[in-house]
């Protein structure tokens, strides 16, 4: 079935146009609303674009980072500045899904795809969005509980903190099939270091709940302490506290329950 | 549902066609343009057999809308050969049998160009990492490295 294709010259403008038309579907990359097309998805009626350079823009001289939603992984892999967020972005697709695929719509991919945003969710991302009344700066956390409800939103941009070192910032991806597969789960740590202890832990996890999820009970084992062998044991002997995961065809709901601890301890002992 | 007229550079050659609205690239190149190289494996980004190159970088061509092209330059496996003469990477996969039913073969290819053009002389690893997102169900793949491999392996002593 053809659909409209209306294409904007400002984000705010797509933005007001999104927000008026329920069938209406923003196009970043293509890599999930056009694969949504081409399997006859017919609540798609309206592709909305925008050529917004803003978009696309980088922003990473400093310590605050912020990436335009509709950057592509293989552009972040270009930016020597973002060597932070490298592995998550290497861990997405082949080359061609890199090209592709964006910051922005990674944010609405569900398992077994979204890994980037699991990073982004280790590192308490901003997500700036759009809507009808206006641009305003949801927490990651908040974008991704209410996702189903963000059909009318365009997201802009995110921005994040960057790590204060290569050691505070550790991602892990599970796949059947490398380099190159969905996840069967993946995880990111973020962990600040303030006078030998941890203060501020994040872990989040991608494939273990509908959306990717912060591991609190894993966070709350950690904080406070330093990463000795009995804190690492104590935050994964947590890790699926408050998860749902689902059995798909990479992997059933209990496997996932029974590995998330074990790579939560080899992430955090910086094991391969 | 009126049509959309998109025009864009096809292998060194401009086209000039009107699409629906919603049409992917590979639905405007096999069905509006009549090049039947890039092939419909998933329709998902999964298999790679749709790839093209868009500027010289590699794209899945179902996965892209087909207006979003307008203007640029879209590669094909149609434009691979030289005259009369394959492209050594055609060359080389015949050579080295890293074709057997060839239905993924016309993606394995351009995921190969889209290497060589940039990395003339790949790793092992390099290689296994460009073909990543493109899946063979008969020869394995361990032909298909080993032809790349050896095409630009050639291009070093040409």
């Amino acid at each position: 079935m053809a659909v409209t294709v209306k294409t904007f010259t400002s984000a705010g403008e797509a933005a007001g146009a999104l927000s008026s038309d329920r069938s209406a579907r923003y196009l970043g990359g293509g890599t999930l609303v056009m694969r949504a097309l081409n399997e006859g998805d017919v609540s798609i009626s309206t592709v909305i674009r925008a050529n917004d350079q803003a978009l696309t823009r980088i922003d990473a001289s400093g310590p605050r980072v912020t990436l335009g939603a509709g950057v592509t992984f293989a552009r972040v892999l270009a930016e020597r500045d973002l060597a932070f967020l490298h592995a998550p972005a290497r861990s997405i697709g082949g080359p061609a899904v890199r090209n592709m695929g964006t910051v922005g719509g990674n944010l609405f991919a569900q398992s077994p795809f979204g890994d980037f945003t699991v990073a982004l969710l280790a590192l308490d991302a901003t997500v700036a969005v759009a809507g009808g009344f206006g641009a305003r700066d949801v927490p990651i956390e908040e974008f991704l509980q209410a996702r189903d409800r963000q059909a009318g939103t365009l997201v802009l941009s995110v921005s994040c903190t960057r790590p204060a070192s290569s050691e505070a910032f550790r991602y892990r991806k599970i796949a059947r099939i490398k380099p190159k597969g969905g996840a069967v789960i993946t995880l990111a740590a973020h962990l600040p270091v303030s006078g030998g202890r941890i203060a501020g832990a994040r872990i989040a996890l991608g494939s273990m709940a509908p959306t990717q999820i912060r591991a609190r009970a894993a966070e709350r084992a950690l904080e406070g302490r330093s990463l000795d062998a009995a804190t690492i044991a104590a935050a994964a002997s947590a890790a699926t506290e408050g998860t749902s995961p689902s059995d798909n065809a990479l992997g059933s709901a209990w496997y996932r329950r029974e590995i998330v601890g074990v790579h939560l301890r080899r992430l955090l002992s910086g094991q391969e | 549902m009126s049509k959309t007229p998109l025009q864009f550079r096809h292998n060194g050659r401009d086209v000039a066609i009107f699409v629906d609205g919603g049409t992917n690239l590979l639905v405007a190149l096999r069905e509006l343009i009549g090049d039947m190289t890039p092939k419909f494996g998933c329709g998902q980004g999964g298999c790679g057999a749709c790839s093209v190159l868009i500027d010289g970088e590699i794209h899945l061509s179902c996965l892209t809308l087909a207006e979003t092209a307008a203007g640029r330059s879209v590669e094909t496996l149609d434009g691979m050969k030289q005259g009369p003469n394959l492209h050594p990477l055609q060359r080389a996969f015949a050579d080295n049998f890293a074709a057997q039913c060839g239905y993924c073969t016309p993606g394995m290819l351009m995921a190969a160009k889209a290497l060589l053009d940039r990395n003339p002389q790949p790793s092992r690893d390099e290689v296994v990492e460009a073909i990543s997102g493109n899946i063979c169900r008969c020869t394995g793949y361990e032909s298909i490295i080993n032809a790349i491999l050896a095409a630009a392996g050639g291009r070093a002593s040409a």
